[in-house]
This record gives C-alpha cells, sequence and structure tokens, in this order.
C-alpha cells in the first residue's frame, strides 16, 4: 500500500467518521467521554497524569446527566486512584443533575447496577445516587449482592438477610432461623457481621467454625528465640529461612538466644486462628525472633490472597519466596492487617513467617502473636485440600 | 494609682489582640496562625437538649476526629465511614442555617485502620480560601474547590506504600506559600513533603525518623521572607523554606509527638519535656531558648497564647503561665481526658473533654496578676475528639454524630 493508498482510506474514514457523527451526536459524545475517562485512567503515582487528567475532569464534570453511563463506563480498569477522580466527577454531573432537575436516569443506573459484568465501585456508585431518588427500589436490588465483589453492596445485602433471620427469631421453629443465619453467614465478609452472626447461632444452640469461614491457619511448628536485640534480627538471616522454600527438619536444631532450638507444633484454638508465642515461649523473651511454619495443600495452581494479622514485625514467605516485610511493632494488631498477594502452586506450599519482639517494656507492648489465612480478593476462604 | 494604668494597659490589650488575632475564618487545625484565639463572644451557656444557644445541629455521616473549618460562610469537615474507615467524606455546610450544602465522596487508597477512639478521618482539614485540602489518616490528601470540584487527589500510600500506623495517623496538612505539607511520620515509609497547591505534583520530599508521630506542622514568614515550615518529632525540631523544602534551621531538640507547635509573635513554642519558648527572631536566623519549664507540659492538646499569657493542659490540669517568662500563674483541675486543644475567646478559655463536656475557664486580668476560674460545664452529650472552630461570634463543635453552632440566641429547636 503506497502513501497515496493511505492517505486516501484515511480521508474516507474520517469522513465517515464525521457524517456518523453528524447524524447521531450521542455517539460523538460517547467517544469524547470515553478519551476523557481513559485520560484520568492514565493517573498513576507520584502524581503521573494528572496535568491531563485535570483538563479532562474539568470537561467531563459538566456533562449531561444523560451521560452519567458512560462515565460510569470509564470505571472499568480503573486504578484506585483514578476511580477516585471518576467518582468526584459522577458526584459533580448528579448533583448537578438533582439541583437542575430533580432527576436522574433511574432505569438505565438500575440496568448499570446489576450487570456484574461492570466496575464494581461503579456499580456502587451508581447504586447510591439511585437510593437518593429512588430508595424504594433497594429491597428489589439487595437480593442481586448477595455474591458481590463490592464489599459494600454486599454488605447491604447481608443486612437485609439477617434483618430477615431476626425476624425468623421471633417464631418458634429455632433450625428455620439457625438456617436463615447460616445463609447471612454464607454471604458475609466483614467480621461485624460475621461476629454478630455467630452471636445468633451460638445462642441459638448452633456452632461456628469461625477459623473455617475466615481461612486461618491452625497447624504450625513453631521455633525460637533468636536475637533481635536493638531490632536488627528481622533482616537478619537465621537458618529456618535459609530452607524457606521447603518442609521443615523437625529434628533440626538451632543456636538462637539459647542453644539447641527446635521446631515445637502448636495448634491455635483461638476463634480468629491467633497464635500466641508467649504462650509456647513462656519465658516471654524480648527481642527475640519466632519463626513459624505451615503447608497448604492446594488442589490447583491459584491466585490467592495471604493475610496477616501481627502486632510484631514480620516477614511472609511463599515456597521460598520473601513476600513482605513490615518493620512496625506494637501499633495494634488486626485481622487483615497485611495482605498480599500471591500464587499458590499445585500441591504443597510451604509458608515461613517470621515474627519479631522488640524490647519494649511497656506492658501494652508485651504480645507476640500472629494469625494468617488464605482467602481471595474478596476475603473469602481458599481451604486447604485436606482440611 | 491602679486607675492610672487601666487606660493603657487595654489600649495595649487591644493592640496585642489586633496582632495575634487574625480574621474570622477559620481555615484550618487551631486555625488561622495554628493559635486558637479569637475575639468573637461566645456564649457561657447553652442546653443541646432544650437548645439554649444552639443555633443548630446538622448530621455528619461515618466518624470522624478531625476539627471543621470555616471559609466565609461555609463550614467544611471530613468524616470517614465503612467497616474500614475505607470510605472518606468532605462535607460542606452552611454557616446560617447548617444545611449541608454539597457532600463528596471518595475510597481510601492507604492503610485505614486506627484505634476505635480515633478515625481514618483524623486529621483537620485546611483551606487557603479558594480551595480545601482534606487529608486522611489513610494518607489519602484531596484538593476541592469550595462548591465541592475535584481538583486532584493524591493517594500517598501509592508512592509510598509502607506509610502508615494502624493505632491511626492524625498531623492535619498546613498551607504556606504555593504548596501543601503533610508529616507523614510512623513506623513504615516516613516523610514529610509538600505539593504543589494547583497542580497537586510533589514539589519535595524529606525522609523523616521511623517513629510514630502526631503532631502537625505549623507555618511563620521567616525574617528573609520565605514561608517557613516548622516540623517536630521525638528526634528534633527543624524549619523548611516551604516552596523549595530548603533547610532553614535544624535543632536537636527532641520534642513531643502528641501536641503541635505553636508561633506566635517571633516566638516559638514547643513540647520538649515540658514547654520550651523560643525566639525566632534572632541574628543568626537560629532560634534559641527563651525559657523551659518542665512543669508546663502538654500532652494531646497543643498550647494558645495571648500578649503575656500562656495557657496549656497538661493531662487535665489547664495551666496559666507569664509568656515571657514561663512562670504558672494558675493552675485549675478539669473533668475527663482531653484531645482537643482549647480555644481562648473574650477572656474565656474553651476545653472540651473526649466525653464531650465543654469546661469554660474565665480569665480575670491579663500578665502575672491574671487569675481563672470554672464557670460553666455543659455536656455536648456525645464524644468529641476533634478541636473546636470559632468565627463571627459562633462556637463550632463536631461531635461524633454531629456539627453544632453554638451562638448567643435564645431560640429552642
Amino acid at each position: 500500500m503506497n502513501w497515496l493508498t493511505v492517505t486516501t482510506c484515511l480521508t474516507r474514514t474520517i469522513y465517515v467518521g464525521l457524517i456518523v457523527a453528524l447524524c447521531n451526536p450521542s455517539l460523538c459524545l460517547a467517544t469524547e467521554i470515553d478519551q476523557l475517562t481513559a485520560t484520568i485512567r492514565s493517573v498513576g503515582p507520584k502524581g503521573e497524569g494528572h496535568v491531563a487528567a485535570q483538563q479532562a475532569w474539568k470537561s467531563l464534570a459538566v456533562q449531561p446527566a444523560s451521560e452519567l453511563l458512560n462515565v460510569l463506563d470509564g470505571f472499568k480498569g480503573a486504578n484506585n486512584l483514578a476511580a477516585n477522580w471518576l467518582r468526584g466527577a459522577v458526584d459533580s454531573i448528579a448533583q448537578a443533575a438533582l439541583n437542575d432537575s430533580k432527576t436522574l436516569p433511574e432505569k438505565d443506573l438500575r440496568a448499570f447496577i446489576i450487570n456484574h459484568d461492570n466496575a464494581p465501585l461503579a456499580r456502587l456508585t451508581a447504586y447510591e445516587w439511585l437510593m437518593r431518588v429512588n430508595p424504594q427500589i433497594k429491597e428489589e436490588l439487595l437480593p442481586h449482592f448477595l455474591n458481590d465483589n463490592s464489599l459494600e453492596l454486599r454488605r447491604d445485602a447481608v443486612a437485609s438477610l439477617l434483618q430477615k433471620a431476626e425476624l425468623s427469631a421471633k417464631g418458634d421453629d429455632s433450625n428455620t432461623t439457625i438456617a436463615d443465619y447460616r445463609t447471612a453467614l454464607k454471604y458475609a465478609r466483614d467480621l461485624d457481621q460475621i461476629d454478630e452472626i455467630t452471636k445468633q447461632i451460638t445462642n441459638l444452640g448452633g456452632q461456628v467454625d469461625l477459623p473455617r469461614h475466615f481461612g486461618f491457619l491452625l497447624d504450625w511448628h513453631v521455633v525460637a528465640p533468636f536475637d533481635n536485640t536493638n531490632k536488627k534480627g528481622l533482616d537478619l538471616e537465621y537458618s529456618p529461612e535459609k530452607t524457606a522454600s521447603s518442609s521443615i527438619n523437625s529434628k533440626a536444631s538451632y543456636e538462637g538466644k539459647i542453644p539447641s532450638l527446635k521446631w515445637k507444633g502448636t495448634t491455635s484454638g483461638e476463634r480468629f486462628g491467633i497464635v500466641d508465642l508467649n504462650s509456647i515461649y513462656t519465658d516471654k523473651y524480648k527481642g527475640a525472633i519466632a519463626y513459624a511454619h505451615t503447608t497448604f495443600e492446594s488442589s490447583a495452581a491459584q491466585k490467592i490472597q495471604l493475610r496477616l494479622g501481627c502486632v510484631n514485625a514480620n516477614k511472609i514467605w511463599l515456597n521460598g519466596v520473601l513476600l513482605t516485610r513490615n518493620n512496625v511493632y506494637h501499633a495494634n494488631m488486626l485481622i487483615d492487617q497485611y495482605i498480599v498477594n500471591a500464587t499458590l502452586k499445585k500441591g504443597t506450599n510451604n509458608i515461613l513467617l517470621k515474627i519479631a519482639q522488640n524490647e519494649q517494656e511497656e506492658e501494652w507492648a508485651q504480645r507476640w502473636q500472629f494469625q494468617l489465612r488464605i482467602c481471595d480478593a474478596n476475603g473469602t476462604a481458599i481451604l486447604a485440600n485436606d482440611r | 494609682m491602679a486607675n492610672k494604668f487601666k487606660l493603657p494597659l487595654s489600649i495595649l490589650l487591644v493592640l496585642t489582640l489586633s496582632a495575634e488575632v487574625p480574621g474570622e475564618d477559620w481555615d484550618g487545625f487551631r486555625g488561622p496562625q495554628g493559635n486558637p484565639v479569637s475575639l468573637s463572644r461566645l456564649p457561657l451557656e447553652w442546653d443541646v437538649n432544650k437548645g439554649n444557644n444552639i443555633a443548630w445541629k446538622s448530621p455528619i455521616p461515618g466518624r470522624g476526629v478531625s476539627g471543621p473549618i470555616i471559609v466565609g460562610n461555609r463550614i467544611f469537615v471530613t468524616a470517614s465511614g465503612g467497616v474500614n474507615q475505607q470510605r472518606l467524606y468532605v462535607l460542606c455546610y452552611d454557616v446560617k442555617s447548617g444545611a449541608q450544602l454539597w457532600r463528596r465522596d471518595f475510597w481510601a487508597t492507604g492503610r485505614t485502620y486506627s484505634h476505635p477512639t480515633s478515625a481514618n478521618a483524623a486529621p483537620t482539614p485546611v483551606s487557603d480560601g479558594k480551595h480545601l485540602y482534606a487529608f486522611y489518616s489513610s494518607n489519602d490528601l484531596i484538593c476541592l474547590d469550595l462548591d465541592g470540584n475535584l481538583k486532584w487527589f493524591r493517594g500517598l500510600a501509592h508512592d509510598y506504600p509502607k506509610a502508615g500506623n494502624d493505632v491511626g495517623m492524625a498531623a492535619s496538612p498546613v498551607v504556606a506559600g504555593n504548596v501543601v505539607i503533610v508529616q507523614v511520620e510512623n513506623q513504615g515509609d516516613s516523610f514529610a513533603c509538600a505539593v504543589d497547591k494547583i497542580s497537586g505534583l510533589e514539589v519535595w520530599r524529606k525522609p523523616r525518623d521511623p517513629r510514630a508521630n502526631w503532631s502537625s506542622p505549623t507555618t511563620y514568614i521567616h525574617s528573609n521572607g520565605a514561608p517557613t515550615v516548622v516540623l517536630q518529632s521525638a528526634s528534633g525540631l527543624m524549619a523548611f523554606d516551604a516552596d523549595t523544602g530548603a533547610s532553614i534551621w535544624d535543632l536537636g531538640l527532641s520534642c513531643g509527638t502528641v501536641s503541635s507547635p505553636l508561633v506566635v509573635n517571633n516566638s516559638l513554642y514547643v513540647t520538649s519535656g515540658g514547654i520550651t519558648k523560643l525566639n525566632l527572631a534572632t541574628r543568626s536566623g537560629k532560634p534559641e531558648v527563651i525559657w523551659a519549664v518542665n512543669k508546663l507540659n502538654a500532652n494531646g492538646a497543643s498550647p494558645v497564647v495571648l500578649g503575656d499569657n500562656f495557657y496549656t493542659l497538661s493531662g487535665a490540669i489547664a495551666k496559666g503561665a507569664n509568656s515571657r517568662t514561663g512562670e504558672i500563674l494558675w493552675q485549675l483541675r478539669l473533668k475527663g481526658r482531653f484531645w482537643a486543644t482549647p480555644i481562648l475567646a473574650n477572656s474565656h478559655l474553651y476545653f472540651v473533654n473526649q466525653d464531650g463536656l465543654v469546661q469554660i475557664v474565665e480569665l480575670e486580668g491579663n500578665g502575672d496578676s491574671q487569675t481563672a476560674d470554672i464557670v460553666s460545664a455543659i455536656d455536648m452529650g456525645e464524644s468529641v475528639l476533634g478541636s473546636p472552630a470559632v468565627a463571627d461570634n459562633a462556637l463550632y463543635i463536631r461531635s461524633d454524630k454531629h456539627l453544632w453552632k453554638v451562638s448567643n440566641t435564645t431560640k429552642v429547636k
């Protein structure tokens, strides 16, 4: 194809585009909005793409309400920085529309919300605006959110199931009530809701296996204490981490702060899978490192999240690969405090933790403990084959 | 003899007030220039149940311990909600009616955990009069115009992923020169940085000691004319040219990590054991200690200065001192635990404890002859951790669930 042919083709394409756009202005506008949202999706760390995004945002935020869906479409593929820019634009458009006409395109918003192919944050945004103009539609929408990738939408759906179970509890059939609560539990991912459901089921005489629901790993081998005087031990490679990619040698003996350290088996009986190292090592070592090892049998290679709660400095290895290092001591301990993405291999996976205690003497700085679970990005437990 | 000095003292007080008390906007943490002093005449009594002297109260979504700020006829408040405090709210209310004028929602991009008494919305926002800069414990920094239009959104945790403190961060941002400055000090990625007010792009960044620090920066104009920011931490006290990040001075003075520094009339007050007063107007340009008094400590709340008088809160003990000498003049034991910095208006100090009990201390006289007495205690009925704001003879209190306007009106709502 020579340059003349290329020029001719290009000219024809432009003419066709112009004709289409002139005949269909909404298509032209949609294309423009696609470009604007694409520009905003380019924002990245350290202000990357900011200058262009600021210009694009100005144009986007003054679009008519009829273009809300196109802007919401722009969430697809957005990182969480860009999603915030887009949320700001949607809020400005929707607020202006409400101020002007008191209406939003309700039918389109409803269809957008129940389509799970759309970005979760965009669906959530659409839902929140729809609730402002038509809160009555909430009950109809909630069943669509039970297994939602938007945990905020899912939460509303679970809350609705909890209300249903509370009503059921007023009757005489405790089995029905327990079944209603168990349905809610199946979909619940938020700790406060899970806690409430567990309390109600327990009060009715039922049981909830919380570690299983969350996917906490309970069986560990631990070895301690290695030296962490002046917090220098976190980055020293002690013997157990030299074999982080493999199973432990239960007969191995290490030189630590005291001689002849050996692995000890332990199983957490705590409801959220906490392993308390001070209850295993009752001398309550300070300035000390513990290693904890476990295995996970996976039915297939799969993407997962490892979620650690730990009040001490820590490291996590999966099959010998260091996934995270958190050099933080005694600044709270929470479920899912440190989240890392990882991939399990099919078969046996070796997980090694390094839990570092410092030398603070305050009463609030004595805990030496951790909890670890494996789940998907929504917090749904992924269980080992042999569990 | 005493009467002979009455007039000159009154004139002196007016001159002092005009030099130290700014206009009516309350544009950031502790008000303009970080010294929470106002010319307003505020009520000494009100009743949240009967509505006496309550001009209005408006609900706030989610939670928050940040203070309100006032620009013109608008009040701005931040809040955070959701199970893990991941939802960020920026809210704008009308000063006159308390009506919510707009609300903007965002999602946190950094760590959102905090102690139950705190919240992601802990830092007080700041304004340059045209823009609002909202900052959160998750290290999300948002710039909006005063009508709620987004100018830029920075998730600083994207740049520095280990930045965060799961007890909660709380340092409020400041505006100086052409930049917004945030102090993000913690055991992970610890730094202070300045971002351009208009573009949101980073202008400078300083690594900071990796230790938890909740102290907010403060600003002043250096004798060379440079807008200057002061950062205090346990490892030192430093000043930087706000626009360039160039070091102006660096003192190896270990400072407190909760209360914040205060600059008034070329004097800098910092917690360092007790309170240390430094002279900023020295020939060398490096501050020099004027006095240091261990018994004048400040814990959660930051100090206040007006004329020859200095005020601080050591635990639950309110203390008044001579600001020229540091000599303690009076002490009063208050009730409760405090996080909010008190405000001073019309010879009354307003202390709000974390249970929402407002204790009003009346100040009699000035300088060394000053005495103080508790004249009122009013229960807001809700927890209050954020520092109140004052403008146009009204006190604005942000409680756990509401924004309150307290002003002299007997209207019952």
